[in-house]
């Protein structure tokens, strides 16, 4: 047995030798540009992993923001066990390792120029990879606009949104309603609308026990159900008359109209007052990417699985939020991975390679309350035809829902550290 | 260790098949970089992990990491998460992993620790688990079937501990002995110094384990 692994161990020793002298690519990369549009957990992978693959590659960043707030863990924010702060983070990790830095918003993208426009100036580029998350549909909801967010808060892009939403709880009466309208599919974060719900709850079970949260949903169902329900049932009275959280299902619960005068939201048949109301809109791509063309008529990007180059423009990667990757949810794992996948090919092709096989994971946990967390986690393939990203079968899936206290203790945990790390792969 | 667990002589047997099969299926494979790199949002970027639940996974001996990943996958050994993803892998594609992952530069978790308690934990660590876990658990890229504890998170030790005594986790003959010699003998306040000694050796240069073995 031990010379088997003798040989295995100077096998992979001569494999990496091979690997060394068939490297050319430090030098084949020289000259090559590629511009980066949003700075996001997407773009900030993506521009990290090429310049850590090559370091010849000139990588631009083009983000409006000096500061990035991440969506994830954003709810903790919320319900007040985290500070706004906790979810900061800045550039000059990335500018240490080479990669530039422009704090301006991408105006214009000519795929055929290829070039990226800004106010101040023109960026030229070989490759082009698009991150620019959501925008979010503010006429689907009549009577809401970006003034009206100012009233009835989204708080689905992270930072002053979160902050309102925060001090709107924290100002509210012991007894107030607070309502959450979640949007149709697909959405950035799909469990997101219910995590908050529970993070709510965990604030207001301390601070406002007379108060409650309600969910007017457009869905019948929902990300990780079955998870969440009996979460509530066991720390936020779920299903009995002094639950915390009352979720009233779609269609017809689905609020599609608002008047932020008189904090009234109205559904098909009812219309609600409440304290605070959490108005999650429908989305699209990020509006760069819907000026660029790069959406199609869902209002999303479609591109090719392998390498997550746009069908619409050649040369231009679209990953993240505004890609359209099959079976890959909406999430910050998501973008992660797919920045990852993005930059080898990137790099391959800048080089003149084949782009290899790429491979794909999300991991999405949700903290329900103190010492209470799930997860769904997927491994997932190109699939044969090179036309989806397919789980892999038998693999993947949620936490039992027979979890013993332990474990879900456990996921609260892991929750944590995923965030420690994540960032860290991101911006450091 | 652990050298004569079933799996162990299964995996073996994998890696040996394996290498053969792999040389000539690269194009239809992912790298092992590649593969790696959907780890590093939970284990840290090359598999560092600065993240205190979440172990480092860098510079894992390769034949460690492939057992460890079927033992998950098989549910041999209990986790919460790390099943489910194993099972999204191919043997062959946790040989890639473990392949790269072993040319990782280990970097030891920053952590907090019982200053007063890593003299005691040196002592216990010589006595009960050197003979397997050599040179005081530091990585040792160069030797065979090791287990890194030198610079690894607490936190993450004292998951796989509990688990290795309440069966979540097939415990080894052998540590399974010396472990009950050692707490018979020294109390349950002994692993608190062995966690100690684990987090305080970092410095893997100057802290009396280098190359030389005169300390046999």
């Amino acid at each position: 047995m031990s010379m088997n692994r003798r040989d295995f161990v100077k096998a992979t020793g001569a494999v990496a030798a091979v690997g060394a002298l068939g490297a050319p690519t430090i030098a084949l990369g020289q000259g090559k540009k590629v511009v980066v549009v949003g700075g996001g957990t997407g773009g900030a992978t993506a521009a990290k992993y090429i310049k850590m693959a090559d370091d010849s590659i000139d990588v631009t960043i083009i983000e409006p923001n000096k500061d990035y707030y991440t969506c994830y863990m954003s709810n903790e924010v919320i319900s007040g066990v985290r500070q706004l702060d906790d979810i900061k983070h800045g550039y000059d990790g990335l500018k240490a390792r080479g990669i530039k830095v422009v704090h301006e918003a991408a105006t214009a993208i000519d795929p055929e120029a290829k070039v990226v426009k800004t106010a101040s100036g023109e960026f030229p580029y070989d490759r082009c990879i698009v991150s620019p998350g959501i925008s979010i549909l503010y006429d689907k909801i009549e009577g809401y606009s970006k003034d009206a967010a100012q009233k009835m808060p989204h708080a689905w892009k992270a930072g002053e949104q979160t902050k309102l939403l925060r001090s709107q709880l924290e100002a509210m009466d012991d007894g107030g309603l607070v309502i959450i309208a979640a949007p149709q599919n697909p959405f950035r974060c799909p469990p997101g609308p219910y995590e908050r719900a529970s993070q709510i709850a965990l604030y207001l079970k301390e601070a406002k026990p007379k108060s409650k949260v309600m969910i007017l949903d457009s869905k019948q169902k929902f990300s990780k159900q079955g998870l969440f329900t009996q979460g509530w049932e066991r720390l936020y009275g779920f299903g009995t008359d002094n639950s915390m959280i009352e979720w009233q299902p779609g269609p017809d619960a689905g609020v599609n109209r608002v008047d932020p005068e008189t904090m009234t939201v109205y559904t098909n048949f009812d219309e609600y007052k409440a304290a605070v109301v959490n108005v999650i809109p429908p989305q699209a791509a990020g509006q760069i990417a819907l000026d660029a063309g790069l959406a199609d008529d869902s209002g999303w990007c479609p591109v090719d699985m392998k390498t997550f180059e746009s069908t619409q423009h050649a040369g231009i990667h679209v990953i993240g939020d505004a890609a359209i990757a099959t079976a890959m949810p909406k999430s910050g794992y998501s973008a992660n991975s797919q920045g990852k996948v993005a930059a080898a090919a990137v790099v391959a092709l800048l080089n003149g390679e084949e782009p290899g096989v790429p491979s794909y994971v999300n991991t999405c946990y949700s903290i329900i309350g103190k010492d209470y967390g799930i997860s769904v986690a997927a491994v997932y393939r190109l699939s044969e035809d090179g036309t989806t990203i397919a789980g892999v079968e038998g693999a993947g899936g949620l936490t039992p829902s027979d979890a013993p206290d332990f474990a879900l203790a456990r996921e609260v945990e892991y929750a944590y550290s995923w965030y420690d790390n994540i960032v860290h792969d991101i911006f450091a | 260790m652990a050298k004569a667990t079933m799996i162990t002589a299964l995996v073996s047997g994998a890696l040996a098949l394996g290498l053969s099969a792999g040389a000539m299926a690269d194009d239809d494979m992912p790298t092992g970089k590649m593969l790696v790199d959907t780890c590093a949002g939970c284990h840290g970027t090359n598999g560092n992990s600065v993240g205190p639940a979440s172990p480092t996974i860098a510079a894992m001996d390769p034949y460690v990491f492939v057992d460890m990943m079927v033992a998950f996958a098989e549910e041999d050994t209990y986790s919460t998460i790390m099943g489910r993803i194993a099972r999204g892998y191919t043997e062959e594609e946790y040989e890639l992993m473990g392949e790269y992952l072993h040319s990782q530069q280990f970097q030891p978790a920053e952590q907090e620790f019982d200053q007063a308690l890593v003299d005691k934990g040196a002592e216990l660590h010589d006595k009960y688990c050197e003979r397997c876990h050599i040179e005081g658990g530091k990585p040792v890229p160069d030797e065979e079937d090791y287990y890194i504890l030198a610079g690894q998170w607490t936190p993450y030790v004292e998951y796989a501990m509990s688990d290795f005594r309440e069966d979540r986790r097939i415990l080894p003959k052998k540590m399974g002995r010396k472990l009950e010699r050692m707490l018979e003998a020294e109390g349950e306040e002994s692993l608190a110094a062995l966690y100690a000694f684990y987090a305080a050796y970092t410095d893997f240069e100057s802290f009396g384990a280098g190359d030389d073995d005169d300390d046999e």
